[in-house]
């Protein structure tokens, strides 16, 4: 009977084309409201490294006196900022306390290409330590990582994107290759497949960046050479001296920090290591407060560092808000469908149709209008998309896109949405005393 | 067949009851041809869409070819109405946006009939009305008169034990009323049994038995002796009221 509901349910669609147009419409627009609104707040509020969501976790260290120092756009109202001072970084490295670790700092590097015939150009970095690889998930297309006596050595080696690679090397296996780096050589040692995860999680600061990294280098090389740019540090703290050492030594924030614990044991271990910590460093009188500390996973960092903003969330209610609306229009609509229709409704009463048989035939004509209403919805969402690529900032291009799935969850949530709506008027259908409507026709 | 005990139908509002029928007693053989008159309001069409279950009753007894239909849930009275019962209407009430083939298929598809065996009833029936050439061709794209030829055939399709019309000439001509007239007394020689509400009394005394209903109630029951006689050489079972 499924068949025969469905054909039903297409030509009385098409008998009345105005009143359907307006049904699909609904649904249609509906959709396509909330799934732009949805589009934006799944890429933003993405988890690109979901399955280990809950094994990396950010340390936080309060290094900032609390009743000096209030909040600002670096330091949270819990007086914790977003990222470690090298004082505080190193000591954690050192300890060692959890089985990955990495700190890390977004540099630039100019490289020099073997070929005479291309200039030298400017290439955003990324400095540290090996275990980053790993606890990333970083993929290779040649070679690896350097190793973890690289990092002690302060070795002068690379790991290059994969466009840097094409850019420079041809797109051949480059690792062994030196590599050119503000006027020092670098040996290539592993070249990344395209990795550009979205939102950056590692660094926030950019978290939505458009540049992938090109060049990964030793945290202890990059220290070494000094290389700092200084663009993404919060010296909010005590004066600083002068210099790289002075950088060095001082309260400044500007280093990343994320280890991986791969049980809750393993975390639990790691904060009363944090606290402890925090414990001797002001017993040793580098602070004069009981340092607060914090650490949290990549979900909760995401939520903590307002990735998504409350205005995108809002936005996200807003339009789902609008689809109930465009929801209960398409049930007033097709209410009149039933109504007008109840005649007929009556006859098949009459030549033997059940309760059930027409709340069946009612259901798929609602989910056929769903559907319809999907194809007009995944339509509009893209051209909603479309329209914040031309309004928007270029870091909304990486925003704005639908992939499969989300297509699917479009068509998906038409066709419930369009039954959702049709419950009451098909229930209402089957309640059409038939004796009525044939006496009243 | 069609056996209605001192049944009533009341329609009750908050200030006023009203019987429709009352204390409301027929019986109708197997085989008859009977014809349900009387003035408006009295009542035909309320016993016609109680004998086609499409209305419940509020007391007495009605039996449908031996089933008691007292107690029957939704289904159980669609069943019932889909495989014992044929409708004529007045208005003809086919379906416009199917064809002539697709409005006669509707009841088998309700009892779940296999294609074949549809296609095969259909072409029969619609063979016994004249219609055939007619097939794809829409209710609006006919004459008032096919439609209830039509109609007629889409309530014989399921091979019913009943065939209930309502004022089936009622919105015909002359000319196609008579052609369908003799179309029901056709069906009646073949040994259908056909109840018919009418207000007309020239169609009424064409019927084997006349029922005059006022006020809800069952004033007299006629029978044409011409036509008892003709049906009992026929060998209907018909039996003088």
């Amino acid at each position: 009977m499924f068949g025969y509901y469905l054909d039903l349910a297409l030509r009385g669609l098409v008998r009345n084309p105005g009143l359907t147009l307006l049904m699909v419409a609904s649904i249609g627009v509906g959709i396509g409201a909330s799934m732009t609104t949805f589009a934006v707040f799944r890429a933003m509020d993405g988890d690109p490294i979901a399955y280990k969501a809950a094994e990396l976790y950010v340390p936080q260290i309060q290094n900032l006196d609390p009743d000096v120092h209030t909040p600002n756009s670096s330091v949270h109202a819990d007086g914790l900022s977003d990222a470690l001072s090298y004082i505080d970084a190193l000591a954690l490295m050192r300890a060692h306390a959890a089985p990955r670790q990495t700190a890390l700092y977004e540099t630039r590097f100019a490289v020099t290409p073997s070929d005479p015939q291309l200039l030298p150009f400017q290439v955003g970095a990324r400095a540290g330590y090996a275990d980053l690889f790993a606890m990333f998930d970083v993929p290779f297309a040649y070679g690896g990582p350097w190793s973890a006596a690289d990092d002690q050595a302060h070795a002068p080696v690379a790991v290059i994107s994969r466009a840097l690679n094409d850019k420079v090397f041809g797109g051949s296996d480059s690792v062994g290759k030196v590599l050119r780096l503000d006027g020092q050589d670098y040996r290539v040692v592993g070249v990344l497949r395209d990795w550009n995860p979205v939102p950056r999680y590692y660094d926030l600061q950019d978290a939505f960046g458009l540049e992938p990294d090109d060049v990964f280098v030793p945290f202890t090389r990059a220290i070494e050479q000094h290389k700092f740019t200084g663009e993404s540090s919060n010296c909010s703290g005590p004066q600083r001296a002068p210099g790289w050492s002075g950088l060095l030594q001082s309260e400044c924030v500007w280093l990343q920090f994320w280890v991986q614990l791969p049980s809750a044991a393993d975390a639990a271990r790691y904060r009363a290591f944090l606290r402890h910590y925090a414990a001797d460093q002001q017993h040793s009188g580098r602070f004069h407060w009981a340092a607060r500390t914090r650490l949290r996973d990549l979900r909760q960092w995401l939520s903590y560092e307002h990735v998504v903003s409350n205005e995108v969330r809002m936005l996200v209610v807003v339009g789902f808000g609008f689809l109930v609306v465009c929801l209960v229009n398409a049930m007033g609509l097709m209410l009149a469908r039933v109504l007008f229709r109840s005649a007929d409704t009556g006859v098949r009463r009459a030549l033997g149709a059940d309760r059930g048989a027409v709340f069946a035939q009612g259901l798929i004509e609602a989910a056929v209008i769903g559907a319809a209403g999907a194809l007009l919805g995944v339509s509009l969402t893209a051209l909603g998309l479309a329209g914040l690529r031309a309004l928007l900032s270029r870091e909304a291009l990486v925003l704005a896109h639908m992939d499969l799935p989300e297509v699917g969850m479009a068509v998906l949530l038409a066709i419930a949405a369009a039954i959702a709506a049709g419950l009451y008027p098909t229930w209402r259908a089957t309640r059409v005393q038939p004796a009525w409507q044939l006496r009243a026709r | 067949m069609l056996d209605m005990r001192h049944l009533s139908k009341i329609y009750r509002t908050e200030v006023v009851e009203t019987y429709a029928l009352r204390e409301f007693t027929i019986d109708v053989r197997e085989g008859e041809f009977v014809a349900v008159t009387g003035p408006s309001g009295s009542g035909k069409t309320t016993f016609l869409t109680i004998a086609g279950l499409l209305e419940e009753f509020s007391g007495g007894e009605y039996w449908l070819d031996g089933v008691d239909t007292r107690g029957l849930n939704d289904r159980q009275r669609s069943r019932l109405r889909n495989e014992k019962i044929g409708f004529v209407f007045q208005s003809f009430n086919l379906i416009p946006d199917l064809n002539v083939f697709d409005n006669i298929d509707v009841p088998l598809r309700y009892r779940g009939m296999p294609g074949a065996e549809r296609k095969r009833r259909i072409h029969a029936v619609l063979e016994r009305v004249g219609l055939t050439s007619r097939m794809r061709h829409y209710p609006s794209e006919m004459s008032g008169g096919q439609q209830q030829r039509v109609a007629i055939a889409r309530a014989l399709v399921g091979e019913p034990r009943l065939l209930l019309a309502d004022e089936p000439t009622g919105n015909l001509d002359t000319h196609m009323a008579r052609g369908v007239m003799e179309l029901l007394e056709e069906l009646h020689r073949g040994g259908a049994t056909i109840v018919m509400v009418t207000h007309d009394p020239d169609l009424a005394a064409r019927a084997q038995r006349q029922v005059h209903i006022i006020d809800g109630t069952i004033v007299e029951l006629t029978a044409d002796p011409r036509l008892v006689r003709e049906a009992q050489a026929a060998g209907a079972d018909v039996s003088q009221p």
